[in-house]
Order: C-alpha cells, then sequence, then structure tokens
C-alpha cells in the first residue's frame, strides 16, 4: 500500500530545515496584537510590516463596537449557507453598500477572498469555456480555473501581446473567454498594464474579470482599484476583492453590472456550500467600506508610506521586485538559506515581513516581502528601513551599505 | 510538409535545456517535474516556452497526464499541423 502521506516528507524536511534557523517562518505565532502596527511575538514587541493591514483598520472603535453589537445581537455564527438560513439583512446591506461603493449594480459577498474567486470564476466559466490566466496569479485563481472544468491557457505575466497570441489561436464559437488579471500582483507589488489588455479585448473580444484583492481601497481616485485609477472601470466586466486586507476582516465579494449576475448565487458552489460569513465580520466590514469612501486620508498616507519605503530600500541598494511604488515591496533575496537567515535577523531585531518561497513566487524568487499599512508612522518606516540597512543591504549584491 | 516526432523531440529538448540546473542527461523517457527537480511553475513555464515555440495551446488541463517528454512530444504532434 502506498502512503498518502508520503509524498509530503519532503515538505517537512524543507519546514525543519528552515525551523533550524529560528523562528517558524510559515507558522509564527503572534502572542498578541496591539495596534495595526504592532504585536507581542516571542516575547518581544515587534513592527509588523508584512499584514496586508493596507487601511490600518482593525482596531477602528467604531468598527469594534458594530462587531460587539452584532455578536450581542445575532450571535456568534450564522450555521448555515447564504441559500438556505444564512443570508441576514447585513449581509444584504454589505453587498449594497459595496455595490454603491463600487458603482456597479451587482454585489456577492462571500465567506472569504479565496472562495470569492472560486466561486466567481468556477461559476462564470463552464467546461466548453476557455479561461485566459496571467502566469503570476493567485493560488484562487488557478483553483478557481480547476473547479470551473474549463480550458486553461496561461499567458505570460502582463504580457498583453502573449495573451493576443492565445486569443488569435482560438476559436470565438468554441465557447465563452473569461480573463482574468489582479490589480496589484500580490508577490512583486507590480499593476497589470490595464489600458493595453484593454486593447486586446477590443480587438478580440472577452469579458474580464479582474481581482481588486490587493488594489481595492488602495488604488484609485476614489479607492476602488485599478479600474478606478486607469480610468478603464466601464471594460472591467467583473470585479473581485477580499474583506481581509483593506476592510480588516475576513470575507470575499464579487461584482459586476451583467443582467445575469445574480444567477451566480446559485451557479458557484464555493457561494451555496459553505456557511456565510459571521455577522461580527460583516458588521465590521460594513463599518470598514464606510470609512473607505469617508477617510480618503487613508489612502493618501498608505502611498506616501509606500513611497518613502520603496525610496529607503532603493537609497539601500536592495534589489526590489517592482520599480514602480505600491503598498507591496518586496526585496530579492540570493537563495532559500540566506533568506530564511535574513527574515529571522529581522524578526529578532524587530519587524515582522512576509516570507516568501518558490513555488509560490514568480520566476522562482526568494522575496522579503512587505506591505505598508496607512497606520505606520514615519517613525516605523524609517526603522524598518534601518533594519533592513543592517540586515539585509550588508548581505546583498551592489549594496551600499 | 510536417515535422516528425523525432523532430519535435529534439527541439523540446533544446527548450528544456534552460530548465535543466542540475545538467542532467535528458532523454525521451525521463519524467520532467521529478528527475529534474522541477516545481509546479517551473513545469508551467516550460510548458508556456513549448506553446511559443510551436505558436501551439497546450492547456494546464493536459498537464496532469503528460509526465515524460515523449507524453509531452504526443500533445504537441497532435497540435502541430
Amino acid at each position: 500500500m502506498i502512503d498518502l502521506l508520503e509524498k509530503h516528507r519532503p515538505i517537512m524536511e524543507r519546514h525543519d530545515m528552515a525551523l533550524s534557523f529560528g523562528a517558524d517562518a510559515v507558522g509564527l505565532v503572534n502572542d498578541r496584537i496591539l495596534s495595526p502596527t504592532r504585536a507581542i511575538i516571542g516575547g518581544r514587541e515587534v513592527i509588523l510590516a508584512g499584514t496586508n493591514n493596507y487601511m490600518g483598520i482593525t482596531f477602528e472603535e467604531d468598527c469594534i463596537e458594530a462587531g460587539c453589537r452584532a455578536l450581542r445581537e445575532y450571535g456568534t455564527g450564522t450555521t448555515g449557507s447564504r441559500i438556505a438560513n444564512g443570508t441576514y439583512a447585513m449581509h444584504r446591506q454589505l453587498e449594497r453598500e459595496l455595490a454603491d461603493f463600487l458603482g456597479r449594480r451587482h454585489c456577492i459577498v462571500f465567506s472569504t477572498g479565496y472562495q470569492a474567486n472560486l466561486g466567481m470564476i468556477a461559476g462564470l466559466a463552464g467546461p466548453r469555456d476557455t479561461v485566459f490566466l496571467d502566469a503570476d496569479s493567485h493560488a484562487s485563481i488557478y483553483d478557481g480555473c480547476a473547479l470551473s472544468g474549463a480550458r486553461l491557457s496561461r499567458f505570460r505575466h502582463n504580457d498583453p501581446e502573449s495573451l493576443a497570441r492565445r486569443l488569435s489561436r482560438h476559436d470565438p464559437e468554441e465557447g465563452g473567454r473569461l480573463v482574468v488579471l489582479e490589480g496589484i500582483y500580490s508577490m512583486f507589488g507590480d499593476r497589470a498594464p490595464l489600458d493595453e489588455f484593454i486593447d486586446v479585448k477590443r480587438q478580440y473580444g472577452f469579458q474580464l474579470l479582474l481581482d481588486e484583492a490587493h488594489s481595492f481601497g488602495v488604488l484609485g481616485e476614489h479607492g476602488r482599484g485599478l479600474a478606478d485609477e486607469a480610468g478603464l472601470e466601464d471594460e472591467v466586466d467583473f470585479v473581485v476583492g477580499t474583506f481581509s486586507k483593506s476592510l480588516g476582516a475576513i470575507g470575499g465579494f464579487g461584482a459586476g453590472d451583467h443582467p445575469l449576475f445574480e444567477a451566480l448565487r446559485w451557479a458557484a458552489k464555493p457561494y451555496m456550500f459553505t456557511a456565510s460569513a459571521s455577522p461580527a465580520s460583516i458588521a465590521t466590514s460594513i463599518c470598514a467600506v464606510q470609512k473607505l469612501a469617508a477617510e480618503p486620508w487613508r489612502r493618501e498616507r498608505l502611498m506616501e508610506n509606500s513611497r518613502l519605503l520603496h525610496e529607503g530600500f532603493r537609497g539601500l541598494g536592495l534589489d526590489l521586485a517592482c520599480d514602480e511604488v505600491s503598498p507591496v515591496i518586496a526585496v530579492k533575496c540570493a537563495d532559500e538559506i540566506s533568506t530564511l537567515a535574513m527574515w529571522n535577523a529581522l524578526l529578532e531585531a524587530g519587524v515582522y515581513v512576509n516570507i516568501a518561497l518558490p513555488p509560490g513566487t514568480p520566476q522562482g524568487a526568494h522575496l522579503l516581502r512587505c506591505s505598508v499599512s496607512a497606520a505606520h508612522t514615519r517613525d516605523d518606516i524609517e526603522r524598518i528601513i534601518e533594519l533592513f540597512g543592517q540586515v539585509v543591504a550588508q548581505g546583498a549584491p551592489g549594496a551600499n551599505a | 510538409m510536417s515535422i516528425t516526432r523525432d523532430e519535435i523531440l529534439q527541439r523540446l529538448m533544446e527548450l528544456l535545456e534552460p530548465f535543466n540546473k542540475e545538467g542532467k542527461t535528458l532523454t525521451p523517457d525521463m519524467e520532467i517535474s521529478a528527475e529534474l527537480n522541477l516545481d509546479s511553475a517551473m513545469v508551467m513555464d516550460f510548458i508556456m516556452e513549448v506553446e511559443d515555440g510551436f505558436d501551439i495551446d497546450i492547456p494546464l488541463n493536459v498537464l496532469s497526464e503528460t509526465r515524460t517528454m515523449n507524453d509531452l512530444a504526443r500533445v504537441v504532434e497532435e497540435r502541430v499541423r
């Protein structure tokens, strides 16, 4: 008999190796969370610089109060699916608030961001259709594609020409075609060149889904994401996003204007066959969406902090994964061993960042990935730069330090 | 005039060479992922090179049944016309 878990032995060996450097880089325990930018980890207070808490919105008094009230009035969980007993008035209210915020006719709330991509992609595309996905797409997009049963065509990252070549080989009579892009790519922090992809859309015709997980709340005059920033919202057929970043909760959404959009509620299994998001999470998300609209200073502060960190890292001569400023700022490192060593040294010195390793990264990159928050102070950003100067710049090729 | 299986295999070997980081001897029967120690992302990147090299589409769906270079050559042969 073949032992099913035996194939994962290399994973355990790799994890054991990582542990030999100190803390658990891929299973770190936060003992206490003090604020959007501080935690106690291993008995020490550290600056959090890898939480995707872009708006710094996790400890807002009004959001917390709304969550507490929902807990008291609606209980700890819905114990049911959206299509059974799990739709409360607040789920519908959040959908309306999000649709208004996005300027869309329809919005569907999912229980997690991962499920939003699964449900939207598998709801839209079926076995007769083709999904064209960017090579650097998030795992939830790949998994949504697999769940859909559609034919999958992967084009080169951020390369409209590579997409056009694949579309030119595809017979439009064969089935529908869905193209999936991301506003900000989670590992390198680069944006999709949306205008160039829209040119391809006008030439070949397809329906476009844009995952704004890392750009919702962050980019654009209204904080609606990359399409808002690029002035191309009318060209985007479907928007996906998550509550776990700019809204500081958990959950996800899909939105669009299509007259049949609501049918997705009864076509997407990741929506139907799971319990709906808990009342507390929905209530804090409603409050957070309202804050996104009312407090544009958050994204202004976020972009200013991002610029500061980006410039600081450049000044250190670090090898940055993306030239353009975004709240995701990733430093490329030489290999797994040195990345693990530097990640541990940073943590000991007082800053938590994400470690990102192949195959979860583009181009087999080894990354120390920072995500900036509107809640970071200038002192926080300067301290992060200082620690990267001490720990990372010294070992980096071409470093000034 | 169509390309022969041997010519396809020859071209595939050339496209695979940049992924052969450990400098192993490439053979038609070798399992692409296991023997060259390629992770899932690297295999997909290699397939993208093959698609562009032959100007064909190899949907990701067929990869689960494509283990060896011979398997891949067959997939390419079916699509090159």
